[in-house]
Parts: C-alpha cells; sequence; structure tokens
C-alpha cells in the first residue's frame, strides 16, 4: 500500500504545528543517541560554598573535545528575571570548541556573564544563562543538608532546579559561524550544541544543589538520589524571539517536518507489525499518560487543550487495547485514520510521536535530513515566467489566496524589533505606533498581494521584468520558489490575524527541540522542560530510548 | 570579531533602514556577506555608500544593456547588482558589457560574483584598467593593491569567459602520460580474470 505524505495546507496550519509533540526526531534526542559513546568529565568545580564560581564540563571523542564553561553569580531576588530585559542571572554558560585554556576562562568570566553586551570568540559555540527555581533549589539544599531527600510532590510541581531564558548560537554575539564546522559530523543535525550545553547545564545544577547541601552541613549531608536527579530536567522560558525563525528558515522547517511525515508515512506503510513493536507502541502511550496527568499550568487555553488530549488518550487507549487486532493488515494506518476521524489535533500528533517509538531504523536516517544548506535555495530563477509564478501561488497557497485582507482582523497585527533588545515582537496595528517598520513576517498577506498583481500583469513576462517593478515583493517571489521545492516550508496561515496565537509558533519549533509539558504564561510566551527524564551523563552508554515516558514526578 | 551571522543581519537591516525593500536588503546583506567571507571591504563600502547616499542621490539601472551610460549621476551598485544578477542568464550572451560610472564598484562585484555561480562561468571585468576574474562565486581574484576599491569606477568591462581549459593540449598530453606509470600492463590471463564480467556478454 501506498501512503501519500500528508497535505502542507492541513499540517502547516498553525493550529495543527502548535499540537506537535517531541518525538525520536527531537533534537535532544539525537543528540543523546549521537554522544551516548563519547567520553563525559567533568574537568573544573571551582565554587565557593555558597555555590558561586566556576565549573567545567566535557565531551570528548577521540581528537574532538566540547567543554561547557560554567559561572555561577550572586544575584539579588529582586534582579532575578526570565524576562529578556532582565542583565543579571543565577548562572551563564558557554560551549567552548576544545579544552579552555587559563586565558580563555578569564576572558569568557568577564563575557559570558553579560550575556547579550558581551563578546564572544569562534573558539565558542552556543550561550546561555539560567535562573535558579528559588523555591526549589532551596527546598532541596535544606533538605539534603538535613540528610533528607527532598519532597517529590514539589518536585513534580516544577520539574527542575534551573531553567534558562535564552541559548544563543551560530554566529550571534560572535560566536562561531555555522560554516565554521557544519562539516563535523556528530553535529549533523540541527540545534545539536544547543542541546548539548543545555543538557550539562542540567549536570551543573545537580552538582551545585548536592556542593551547597555538603557545605551548609557537611557532617549530615547526603547527594541528591539519582532517580531523582534524573526525573528532572532544565526549564526554559521563551518569548517571541523564537517564533520568527521558523519564519525566517523555509528550508530548514521543510527539512524539519518532511522528516516527521515521511516517518509517519512508512510507519502506515508497513504491512504486518511485529508484537514486540506493538506492544511497545501501546506501552509508549500508556506510560505517558503520566506526562499528560503532571502537566502543570495556569493556561486555560491549555488546560483546554490538556483536558482535550487526556481525554482522547485515554478514549484511544482503550480501544487499542480491547477492541484493536494488530494483527490485521496495516494497523499503523487504520490507527492514523481512526485518529483523523475521532480525535483532537493535539491528540493525533502526540499519539503520530509514539508511533515512532519502535521504529528507528525509520527514524535514524531521518535524522541526518533535518539540516538544510539553505544559501543553495536563496537565488530567485528570475529567468522563468509570471505564469510559472502564478501556477506555483495557485497549488501551494490555496488557502492563503481564500484570505481577504481587506478585513481589518485579517490585518489586525504587525511584527517589529524592538529597539532596547533588538528581539521580535507583536503589536496591535491599528493601536500601537511602528508598523512603518513591519518585519517581513506576513508571508500570506504579501503572497496574496503578488498573486493580485500578477493575475493582471502578462503570462511570458520574466520574472526579472517582473521585479523590476514590483521589488517590494522579492522577499515572497523568493519564497514562492522555495515552497515549489519544499512542500513544508511555509506556514499555511495568517501571521499577522486578529486570532493569531504566537505560541503555536513557539511550540512547533520547541516541539522539534524535544521540550515537554508546555506551559503558556501568555498568547505569547511559554515555560517548557527539557530532559525530564533523561538518563544522566555516566548512564549513557547503555540507557532506555524510551526515557521521555517513563518519568516518574 | 564579527561573525559573517552579525554581518549579514545588520546589513539587512541597514539596508531596508536606507530605502531599499526587504528583498533586495535580503540580496544585498548576502553580498556584503560574501565580501568579508573574502577578506574584501564589504562593511566598509557599503557604509560609506549609504552615508553619501544620505547627501547624494544615484541613479537606478534596471535593464542592462551591452553599453550602459548614467545619466549624471554614478549608478546605484545595489540596483544594478540585483539587476545583473536578475537579468545574468539573458547577458551571458552578450559579448561585452559596459558600464560607466558605478559607485562603489566591490559592492557590485559581490553580486556579479554570485551570477557568475548561476551562469557557471568564469567572469572577467576590466576596471578602470585593472583587472578582476570572478570565479564561480568561490572566490574574486584581482590586482587591485590592498584591496582598496575606488570609490566610483569610471569604466567598467564586464566579459563572460567560456568554460575552456587553461593549459595546453599538450601540457594536458604529458601529464596524461605521466599517470599512465600507475597503470600495469594486462597478461593474456589478467585480460581473461582481472575484470568481472565474462568474456561474452550475448546471455
Amino acid at each position: 500500500m501506498k501512503i501519500e505524505l500528508r497535505d502542507p495546507n492541513t499540517i502547516m496550519k498553525l493550529s495543527r504545528l502548535g499540537s506537535f509533540h517531541q518525538s525520536k526526531l527531537s533534537f535532544l534526542r539525537s543528540f543523546l543517541n549521537e554522544f551516548k559513546d563519547w567520553e563525559y568529565k567533568q574537568d573544573l568545580f571551582n565554587l565557593d560554598e555558597n555555590g558561586y564560581g566556576e565549573a567545567v564540563y566535557s565531551f570528548k571523542k577521540d581528537k574532538r573535545v566540547y567543554s561547557l564553561v560554567c559561572f555561577a553569580n550572586h544575584i539579588k531576588d529582586e534582579e532575578r528575571s526570565d524576562r529578556v530585559i532582565a542583565t543579571k542571572w543565577d548562572a551563564a554558560f558557554t560551549l567552548h570548541d576544545g579544552v579552555p585554556g587559563k586565558k580563555d576562562i578569564e576572558r569568557l568570566k568577564n563575557e559570558v556573564p553579560k550575556q547579550e553586551v558581551g563578546r564572544l570568540s569562534y573558539k565558542e559555540l552556543t550561550l546561555s544563562r539560567a535562573n535558579k527555581s528559588v523555591r526549589l533549589f532551596n527546598h532541596v539544599t535544606e533538605n539534603l543538608s538535613q540528610g533528607l531527600q527532598p519532597d517529590l510532590n514539589l518536585l513534580s510541581k516544577v520539574g527542575y532546579l534551573y531553567r534558562t531564558t535564552a541559548v544563543y548560537g551560530s554566529g550571534k554575539f560572535g560566536l562561531a559561524d555555522r560554516f565554521r564546522i557544519k562539516n563535523r559530523e556528530e553535529i549533523n543535525g540541527p540545534f545539536r550544541l544547543e542541546m548539548m550545553l543545555v543538557y550539562l547545564v542540567r549536570q551543573f545544577t545537580f552538582d551545585q544543589v548536592n556542593h551547597v547541601a555538603f557545605n551548609k552541613n557537611p557532617k549530615k549531608a547526603i547527594k541528591l538520589d539519582e532517580q531523582i536527579c534524573k526525573n528532572l530536567g532544565i526549564g526554559n522560558s521563551t518569548g517571541l524571539g523564537m517564533a520568527p525563525f521558523i519564519v525566517n528558515h523555509p528550508t530548514l522547517l521543510n527539512n524539519w517536518i518532511l522528516s516527521r511525515e515521511i516517518a509517519l508515512k512508512k510507519i502506515r506503510e508497513i504491512q504486518n507489525v511485529n508484537k514486540k513493536d506493538s506492544e511497545l507502541f501501546v506501552d509508549c502511550v500508556k506510560k505517558s499518560l503520566t506526562n499528560i496527568t503532571s502537566w502543570n499550568t495556569d493556561s486555560e487555553y491549555q488546560k483546554k487543550k490538556i483536558n482535550n488530549l487526556l481525554k482522547d488518550v485515554q478514549k484511544f487507549l482503550k480501544f487499542i487495547e480491547n477492541d484493536f487486532d494488530f494483527t490485521r493488515e496495516y494497523p499503523f494506518n487504520s490507527i492514523y485514520e481512526l485518529l483523523e476521524k475521532q480525535t483532537c489535533e493535539e491528540c493525533i500528533e502526540y499519539v503520530v510521536s509514539i508511533m515512532m517509538e519502535p521504529y528507528s531504523e525509520i527514524t535514524e536516517p531521518l535524522v541526518k535530513e533535518m539540516s538544510s544548506d539553505e544559501e543553495k535555495y536563496f537565488n530567485i530563477p528570475a529567468h522563468r515566467t509570471v505564469e510559472d509564478l502564478r501556477n506555483i501561488i495557485e497549488k501551494k497557497y490555496p488557502n492563503i489566496l481564500k484570505i481577504n485582507f481587506e478585513k481589518k482582523e485579517n490585518n489586525q497585527n504587525f511584527w517589529f524589533i524592538s529597539k532596547n533588545k533588538e528581539e521580535p515582537r507583536l503589536a496591535d496595528r491599528f493601536e500601537e505606533h511602528g508598523s512603518e517598520l513591519e518585519q517581513p513576517l506576513a508571508i500570506a498577506r504579501d503572497i496574496k498581494k503578488l498573486y493580485e498583481i500578477l493575475l493582471v500583469s502578462k503570462n511570458s513576462q520574466t520574472v526579472s521584468d517582473f521585479l523590476i517593478k514590483n521589488s517590494n515583493l522579492r522577499h515572497v517571489i523568493r519564497r514562492v520558489f522555495i515552497v515549489e521545492k519544499f512542500p513544508y516550508s511555509e506556514i499555511q496561515d495568517n501571521t499577522i490575524g486578529k486570532n493569531i496565537m504566537p505560541i503555536d509558533m513557539l511550540r512547533l519549533k520547541l516541539s522539534f527541540f524535544g521540550a515537554l509539558k508546555f506551559d503558556p504564561r501568555s498568547d505569547k510566551w511559554l515555560r517548557i522542560c527539557m530532559f525530564q527524564g533523561a538518563p544522566l551523563p555516566h548512564e549513557l552508554k547503555n540507557y532506555d530510548e524510551q526515557w521521555v515516558y517513563k518519568n516518574n514526578i | 570579531m564579527k561573525s559573517l551571522s552579525e554581518i549579514e543581519t545588520t546589513v539587512k537591516r541597514a539596508t531596508k533602514a536606507s530605502g531599499y525593500s526587504w528583498g533586495v536588503a535580503e540580496e544585498t546583506a548576502k553580498c556584503v556577506r560574501l565580501l568579508e567571507a573574502f577578506g574584501l571591504p564589504g562593511i566598509k563600502d557599503i557604509n560609506k555608500y549609504f552615508s553619501e547616499r544620505k547627501e547624494n542621490s544615484f541613479q537606478n539601472l534596471n535593464l542592462i544593456l551591452e553599453k550602459n551610460q548614467p545619466s549624471a549621476k554614478s549608478y546605484c551598485p545595489i540596483i544594478l547588482g540585483v539587476s545583473f544578477l536578475d537579468q545574468s542568464k539573458s547577458l551571458e550572451f552578450l559579448k561585452k558589457i559596459e558600464l560607466n560610472n558605478v559607485a562603489y564598484p566591490s559592492i557590485f562585484l559581490a553580486f556579479v560574483s554570485r551570477a557568475s555561480e548561476i551562469i557557471g562561468k568564469k567572469i572577467h571585468i576590466n576596471l578602470d584598467k585593472k583587472e578582476i576574474i570572478l570565479n564561480l562565486n568561490l572566490n574574486i581574484y584581482s590586482n587591485i593593491a590592498n584591496n582598496e576599491f575606488p570609490s566610483v569606477a569610471n569604466h567598467l568591462e564586464i566579459s563572460f569567459l567560456e568554460n575552456i581549459d587553461n593549459f595546453s593540449e599538450e601540457e594536458w598530453k604529458n601529464l596524461y602520460k605521466l599517470s599512465e606509470d600507475t597503470f600495469v600492463e594486462e597478461t593474456e590471463s589478467l585480460k581473461q580474470d582481472g575484470a568481472g564480467a565474462g568474456l561474452t556478454d550475448n546471455d
């Protein structure tokens, strides 16, 4: 049986993209898989009794070394903020390419804690900072120093000791450009070094909390239980900064989604599923319920989504356990068809992710296809014709062409870059000033504008001639030729409408990172948890691949 | 040191802020990034051009012909560059293109370098008697001392180089002959058994 890839006009709608969940293709899981046989080491741990100072952790294989350099600083409670306007953090980190010398550490000590206003060099690959969950950190140190393990109920409500508030890479603030390292086999997957940074930061948080507890009461203090450590991750607070990324990197977005779609297609095409695989699938669905029931949020929007998800997953589980026969032909195709008919978008994508669990032979080759050489597709084939351009638009953007941008609600918002933080923001076009400096992120509106002009242009005219009078549409003409080759490169939705939920864009990206438990704090920012349940560094050589579904707190 | 990514982002924004469209700003950013990667004065010259643009106006050339002479003002290197890029597939059929009075020709060169990759041909430029070779966007050679490009090129001649060898047949033959010294002379038995296929392929 041949299954078609899913239609981009359905999958690339924001509500669907905002229902994506982590899977075996997610970057943090593929990072662990790639680095599982690297040598992990704590190279330096120079903290004072309060946990302030420097530490270095590394991954090494053959002659290659990546070192996380950590700086933990004292800050006042009133200085602690997850917002991008913050200037001080509990800890700051950089991933250094190689072994940092004393001079490097001195240089980094001056620059890394400053974050956006510091300067890094081509020897640094990623940069980040994090704040303590003060409530949890204090509780854990207090208990450990008294010889007690922390309260698991409290841990389960938060899920991490620290949360990062930004992770930067690819040339930001002087960091190494991607081209310098892109041929390294071990990082042939997007955001791999960002994942490494976050993973090593997680270990630092455990070491720091143990160190502080010990110094509080050397005689009585015990270490945080390894099983508890495993069930703690690293939090992340993410705002709009992430949203334009998926618009500005169309071929990369395509490669992420296409990999997921190919995996699903191949799984639906499996004629006979063996018992071991079907049991693993059902087991993961069952165990994953803990992730849903321990998913805490105050957001009414998300609560409603979680409730619907839980209801649908429970119904689905009952069905596959009692009424479904995995020995029938193409069982995963039947499951998928049933999901489409009977469950919400959140549940469809949730189960699609879990379907991948038994099939490393399908997902592993796809992981290698998830990067993109974006430069290759940048040039506009200007020798082609207006007719070509119009045909592509009609074929690739049918839903967008139906949007009426004359209506105020479809043109309500605009994206801009804030002057003080150089970060993307969204504002009401009719209430706020600044729309004349709008960023080119209203792709649907501009595609529609382009189409309307094409309708009254001569078919045989070359794109080169067309561009002479329509230079203002050049950015979307480029995209039309990209979407012709890359079907999942474009969000098939209006990114400036009144009802836009920007967190859908954030969630799409974060699901590919491998985030769990999305907790929207508003429609524009959310908190997540990464690596919760993941093996600790010393366990990497032999770990349970389905750790994501086996979280105990 | 600024990363190329920082350079590209900043140039894109600065170009848009100077009055160009976002699409043209994207092209310009790629070009300045390219110049900087090649060690040529991208940031320096685009900066000077944008400053000068506040005081003086420049002429936009949208349709490039064999001979191009601006009325009085210099040609804008960005619009000229974008036009060259867009029209490169038709321009390559012209034997030679002449342009007079081009402002900040280093910026224009980056666009021509990209065009060289698009059409798959090396491009030769004579810039006020200095020689420049644009090599399929892999590198830019010039005999301009210290890469000090002028703020205006009075006369530019552009020719597309045919894809021909730049060595003689004799030189090639000599080298090929030497390479044959790595081959093994076949005996009758090696002829029979050395290759995988059978002696007849009529099955």
